[in-house]
């Protein structure tokens, strides 16, 4: 079809918006063949999100045009938008899985006889719609007693079945098994097929190149870049969702610790459906970064490494120990400490002073009935506040009052507190001034000048180059590549995001 | 079948608490008793129809026990006193408790507030008011009334299914069909299920718990006239507590507290199996009846554990697999 010619099914004209002064959008433009599949990537706060949102109603915009099928309109709702023929499929399946499957596809339309369900009617039409995506089950079951990836089709089933021309598919696959994400591909060609144009939103590369046939990316709001899947090779798109020029990143290494002693390894360590096995080993004194794009794996290393998820593989050894890491607690005994990557959410409780977030986790670890006396807190709290120059050096102020470097600071001391043998920092700059990245980024080499283990994700290439001794990349939730010493640069981390070579194998030996 | 199995369950209990009362006492083995246990559940029966819709849309109802001593004070106010006809009496009752039923509910949907506390001050609001309008027992002699406590249908043996009965089975038989088999009950379900879906299913959230809450009301309206009709009289003190009756009664009937998944027949087994013990302790005659709020006690105690283990095996032998699929 050539796209000159007709109207495209749906496009977005110089979409903006503006959430409180900050630009999430800025005329962004968006075209959507019908019959095609089109990738809509960019990382976190690239405004996918919001792009969705505006175009279905869920957000007003401020500014810009929507067209489907030539005709402009303007959905105030997802209601509204369901009936003028754009729907929306979520990551969280928004059906109810208490109900059968065949009422969860004509719930509020089901066919009736004098007030009442017509209850074979609709079984049979329910049979007869799924059976259009070659899905045979028994749909007088509960919905929740099928899997993710059936939820999700009769999600879509659902949507398409409500007479929808443009399907949007927020991170379907996420939680989906290979298997599953290729059934569910199946039924995208088929929708496809049938002309009805799907917008897919993913953080999976390979799945890009698979399914879509258009690729367009979203940078800082901005449209980056769109072109047909076939002209895009993936370090380009890597480089278009990064934003990054290869030749542009030379930063300032230091000499690679020699490392120290092995502190801990990890041998075929993962998770099924979370993190493909891998083996890792952290020495003291030396830091090792986690690259890869968001949604890669990173922080679900993290986790399964601090034991706030629990690994069904492999094993791990801490200090010549073979552990169980079933839980944070377990790791906080072993002398673990974990920074979180929303601060807001999973780090600070925001109404408690400086003081008492620093000494939180210490206390923690002590037990209740060895509480820290006041005189002791506030030793710890005004060391570390000298120590990391946390501003205001004031330790009863609420800690939500202080600005993101140094609630950042705070936490980290809270941490350093518990006298930790591995520090795991999920994303430790993000959201926090310039001046204070180079602070924790200053802070990070100290630590691990004395001898401290570290951990640290991070999306900034040019910073994960200056302190790491090691890097991992990871890819699609598997580790793809381990650079050390003078392989570990900007251009080296991107050539292994966007690679196709599969994944390291954890070694088999696992005791 | 898998899905009936609390209700099977209860009924079991049930059949089995009535042979062991047969047993006991060869008497319990007639028509007379059976349809004395409809008779004297009656009220109950059908106010715990309404609770059961509430508690599938995960909420709770506490004030329909207020609401039906309210009904009993208004209805022998207003017949006795005011020399109303009984029947515009009813009507005018039903209305008013359907009204205040649907403030509750939007008050729960447009303030966004917890059932809890907003059925809980419902409670001490109807309470109140039927103090308000006569602290003292007044009986009820209107010609239909005692017209309408003689009528019943004679069986055999001389066993009687009375108005209050036949008024329970037909809000049972009606409950079911409206819960089981029409649009509304799917949402009820809905709503208890998945309360934030359902609104992007596009189901009129607002809507469907204003009815809800207004089905409820409406119910124990009924069932305050029903229990006018059996005792005869208007009580500001009658029905105390019926509510926590109506949720156990539920809940025994296979209904999770937490929403999205219950029987209206089931909870009518409920009913009958707290009716079967209250029943027990009086041909006993040497029992303290508070025997029977022991006796629920531990049957609630025992099926919610059942509830519990029942879902913690559907949970581990959940997730069929994508096996249906063909490829």
């Amino acid at each position: 079809m050539d796209p000159y010619e007709d109207p495209p099914l749906l496009s977005l004209r110089g979409f903006s918006k503006s959430f409180a002064g900050q630009v999430a959008l800025d005329r962004v433009d968006f075209m959507l063949e019908a019959g095609s599949i089109h990738a809509l990537l960019g990382e976190n706060g690239a405004g996918k999100s919001t792009l969705i949102k505006t175009m279905t109603g869920v957000v007003p915009r401020d500014a810009g045009t929507l067209c489907l099928g030539g005709v402009e309109i303007a959905p105030r709702s997802a209601a509204e938008a369901t009936r003028a023929g754009i729907a929306t499929v979520y990551q969280e399946v928004n059906l109810a899985p208490n109900l059968s499957v065949a009422q969860n596809l004509f719930l509020g339309r089901q066919p009736t006889r004098f007030g009442f369900v017509r209850e074979r009617e609709m079984r049979r039409r329910a049979r007869a719609l799924l059976a259009e995506f070659d899905i045979d089950i028994d749909i007088a079951a509960p919905l929740g007693s099928y899997s993710v990836a059936i939820q999700h089709i009769v999600a879509i089933a659902r949507a398409v079945d409500l007479s929808a021309r443009v399907l949007i598919l927020d991170e379907p696959t996420a939680s989906l098994d290979a298997h599953e994400v290729e059934v569910l591909f199946g039924v995208m060609r088929k929708l496809a097929a049938r002309g009805i144009g799907i917008v897919f939103v993913t953080h999976f590369l390979d799945q890009v190149y698979a399914v879509c046939d258009r690729i367009t990316v979203l940078r800082n709001g901005r449209l980056a870049g769109a072109a047909s899947a076939g002209e895009l090779p993936r370090l380009d798109l890597v480089r278009l969702m990064l934003g990054r020029e290869l030749s542009a990143a030379t930063a300032v290494r230091t000499p690679a610790a020699a490392g120290g002693d092995v502190l801990a390894t990890f041998a075929g360590f993962g998770k099924a459906g979370y993190v493909a096995p891998f083996d890792l080993t952290l020495r003291a004194g030396q830091v090792i970064g986690l690259a890869g794009l968001l949604g890669s794996g990173r922080t679900e290393t993290a986790r399964l490494v601090f034991g706030a998820e629990r690994a069904d593989s492999g094993a791990a050894v801490v200090a010549g120990r073979t552990v169980e890491l079933s839980s944070p607690r377990a790791a906080l005994d072993l002398g673990f400490g974990y920074c979180p990557e929303e601060r807001k959410t999973d780090g600070i409780v925001a109404e408690l002073t400086v003081r008492e977030n620093i000494v939180l986790a210490l206390q923690a670890r002590r037990g209740v009935f060895n509480p820290l006396s006041r005189r002791e807190q506030d030793e710890i709290a005004a060391r570390f506040i000298r120590l990391l120059d946390i501003r205001p050096p004031d330790p009863e102020r609420p800690i939500g009052l202080l600005s993101g470097g140094n609630q950042q600071k705070a936490l980290l001391a809270r941490w350093l507190a518990t006298g930790p043998r591995l520090l795991i920092l999920d994303e430790p700059t993000r959201g926090i001034d310039v001046g204070a990245h180079a602070e924790i980024i200053a802070l990070i080499r100290r630590l691990c000048a004395e001898g401290m283990a570290l951990l640290v994700v991070s999306s900034e290439l040019e910073e994960i180059v200056t302190y790491a001794d090691e890097v991992v990349v990871l890819r699609d939730r598997a580790h793809v590549a381990r650079l050390s010493g003078e392989a570990v640069e900007v251009s080296a981390i991107l050539a292994a995001i966007a690679a196709e070579s599969p994944a390291l194998r954890a070694s088999e030996a696992a005791e | 079948m898998k899905r009936l199995a609390p209700v099977l369950a209860t009924t079991a209990v049930f059949l089995i608490g009535y042979l062991v009362c047969t047993l006991t006492f060869p008497n319990f083995a007639s028509l007379r008793v059976a349809m004395n246990l409809l008779t004297d559940n009656a009220f109950l029966g059908i106010v715990a129809v309404g609770m059961t819709f509430v508690i599938i849309s995960g909420g709770i109802d506490l004030s329909v026990g207020s609401v039906i001593g309210f009904t009993t004070v208004f209805l022998a106010l207003v017949i006795e006193r005011a020399g109303m006809p009984p029947l515009l009496a009813f009507v005018a009752i039903l209305a008013i408790c359907a009204a205040f039923g649907a403030l509750m509910g939007s008050v729960i949907q447009y303030f966004d507030l917890p059932p809890f506390i907003v059925t809980l001050a419902g409670m001490f609001l109807a309470r109140g008011l039927s103090f308000l309008l006569s602290t003292e027992s007044i009986p009820i002699n209107a010609g239909l009334y005692s017209h309408l406590a003689d009528y019943a249908l004679r069986l055999p043996g001389g066993a009687r299914l009375t108005v209050p009965a036949m008024i329970m089975l037909a809000t049972v038989i009606g409950g079911a069909l409206l819960l089981h088999g029409t649009r509304f009950g799917a949402n009820v379900f809905a709503l208890g299920g998945a309360r934030g879906s359902a609104a992007l299913m596009g189901i009129n959230v607002g809507r469907s718990t204003v009815l809800i809450y207004m089905l409820s009301s409406l119910l124990a309206g009924l069932s305050g006239i029903v229990f006018s009709l059996y005792t005869s009289s208007g009580y500001s003190l009658s029905a105390v507590g019926v509510e926590l009756d109506a949720i156990a009664a539920a809940v025994i009937g296979g209904t999770l507290l937490s929403g999205g998944y219950g029987f209206v027949l089931g909870t009518f087994v409920g009913v009958l199996i707290q009716g079967l013990i209250q029943t027990y302790i009086s041909f006993d005659g040497s029992l303290s009846s508070w025997w029977a709020k022991i006796a629920t006690g531990l049957l609630l105690f025992a099926f919610i554990g059942f509830q519990q283990a029942t879902l913690h095996m559907a949970r581990r032998g959940r997730l069929r697999p994508a096996a249906g699929v063909a490829s």
